[in-house]
């Protein structure tokens, strides 16, 4: 996660982007992490349809029409905690990052 | 040593806003963004005629404030174009916004400011508020003391804000009436192409960057391998390091304005000190006095005047004051006794205008500093004339000799 970045010699100037939004990895900005308790989560899928950041992903079955589990990506993840606020079964507790 | 190949020109009796008008012109930008405001309209109404008259293929832009003109010129130079503007007082502070984002993308625009005063209360005549309060927007800022100088530095500015090393905006300010309605000879070039052509080596060619493996133009051309986008999101993460490179680019601004300066001069035969600082009569002096705008003009008349009765006194004027130069006002006033500082600006703090702290802070590295005391002078367009600058010279007089106690700040030509 906390990969050096590099340093103002080596950047583009003027501020522009110099890699696509996919390499660049907003999960540091977070400072809480959601957790999921696979035991109690009831597979509702609200989590995944209210992240803004897509940062949750549904874990199929090979048919592709039921869902096993949700989990996190944690590079994109900034960690704002709505899955936690959303669950209706609190199976998303919201840990303090250690870095 | 290279030579000097002075170019045909010709006298015109041209104001300071139509030396300004002229100068740009001659420089012929791509777009011209503009919003009427005194003491600086004349500037833009000249261009327009000269538009208008087909002249020039400028794209002129009539927009409805100085936020719009400045957004206009933002997005005129991330195309890759030559933009300007100008502006004064209140249309400058409504602008403030952006001209911290035309320094941050690094956009090479170009100002005129005729110096007013920010109301309120409201009052349309000169003094350096208004461009002392936007000094740490990231532009670089030239300060003219006629309107010859007016015309040679804004084409200057232009070759100043487009080094690859700079890339940084450029502020070109004359005093408000003083300078920008009073008409005086002033030498322009015959052939316009002696600026575009000669001088700014045609259309502006934006810089080159390496973005994700290619090369591309620092600018929003669609023919770029992959796009550039100007102004995404910046956070804690990497805004520093822009702000860095800022730095950097201020810094390489100091040397960039003095080879252009150099390079004009031989275009022009004409020169103002080394473009940085002008020193007048300070070889041996012992009080020296720095200002910046046109009071140096009435200084040096009242110097001359000192001199003549022996007492050594010289005259610093700042023509660059961002990049402040602060090497040079220590390697000038190292064996002065006695700085005398002259801000015509209002000062809101408990110790001075701008130009007194930061000349003061500079000489604070010499090992034996002189005494540096500051007069603020000239708000809104109050009269400076030799007689009110000779008592304050008197008073520096007095400080070398141990007669007078020195103080922090002083202002004069205010009634008690």
């Amino acid at each position: 996660m906390s990969e050096k970045k590099p340093g103002w010699k080596e950047i583009p100037i003027a501020g522009v982007p110099f890699i696509s939004s996919l390499e660049y990895k907003t999960g540091d900005w977070r400072v809480f992490k959601p957790v999921i308790d696979d035991d109690k989560c009831i597979k509702c899928l609200l989590c995944n349809i209210y992240c803004p950041d897509m940062a949750i992903h549904v874990k199929w079955d090979d048919t592709g029409n039921k869902a096993l589990g949700v989990y996190v990506n944690y590079d994109y993840c900034k960690g704002c905690g709505i899955c936690a606020d959303i669950c209706p079964v609190k199976a998303i507790t919201m840990v303090k990052e250690e870095r | 040593m290279l030579k000097e190949e002075v170019v045909g020109q010709e006298e015109r009796l041209l104001n300071g806003d139509e030396a300004a008008a002229w100068a740009a012109y001659h420089v012929e930008p791509d777009v011209v963004a503009a919003y009427p405001i005194t003491p600086q309209t004349i500037i833009v109404e000249r261009f327009s005629e000269f538009v208008a008259d087909g002249l020039v293929r400028t794209e002129f832009v009539s927009v409805e404030s100085e936020h719009s003109a400045m957004s206009a010129c933002v997005g005129a130079a991330a195309a890759g174009g030559r933009a300007f503007t100008a502006t004064a007082a209140n249309g400058l502070q409504l602008m403030n916004e952006i001209l911290y984002i035309a320094s941050t993308l690094r956009l090479p625009i170009v100002m005129a400011i005729a110096n007013r005063a920010v109301s309120g209360p409201i009052n349309i005549h000169c003094d350096h508020t208004d461009a002392m309060n936007v000094r740490d927007a990231g532009w670089v800022m030239l300060f003219c003391e006629d309107a010859q100088e007016v015309y040679d530095t804004i084409i200057q500015a232009f070759k100043i804000a487009e080094n690859p090393n700079v890339l940084l905006p450029v502020m070109v300010s004359f005093d408000g009436f003083l300078i920008s309605h009073t008409a005086q000879k002033v030498k322009v070039f015959k052939d316009p192409s002696v600026v575009r052509e000669k001088f700014l080596g045609g259309p502006r060619k934006p810089a080159k960057i390496k973005l994700m493996g290619h090369e591309v133009e620092l600018s929003l051309n669609p023919k770029n391998p992959i796009p550039v986008t100007f102004g995404p999101l910046d956070l804690y993460d990497y805004y520093f390091e822009h702000k860095r490179q800022q730095s950097l680019a201020m810094q390489n601004a100091y040397e960039v304005v003095k080879e252009v300066h150099e390079e004009y001069a031989r275009l022009s035969g004409r020169r103002y000190g080394d473009g940085v600082t002008v020193p007048y009569r300070l070889e041996d002096a012992e009080i020296a006095v720095v200002a910046m705008g046109s009071a140096p003009g009435t200084m040096r008349y009242v110097i001359d005047e000192m001199r003549d009765e022996g007492i050594k006194i010289g005259l610093l004027r700042i023509r660059l004051f961002r990049p402040f130069p602060y090497r040079d006002i220590i390697e000038k006033l190292r064996n002065v006794k006695v700085v005398g500082v002259f801000d015509r600006a209002q000062d809101q703090g408990m110790m001075g205008g701008p130009l007194f702290l930061e000349t003061r802070a500079a000489l604070y590295e010499l090992e034996s500093r002189p005494k540096v005391v500051n007069y603020v002078f000239g708000l809104g367009g109050r009269d400076a004339p030799p007689e009110m600058f000779r008592e304050a010279f008197d008073e520096l007089v007095g400080i070398n000799k141990g007669t007078i106690k020195p103080f922090i700040r002083k202002y004069i030509g205010v009634r008690e």
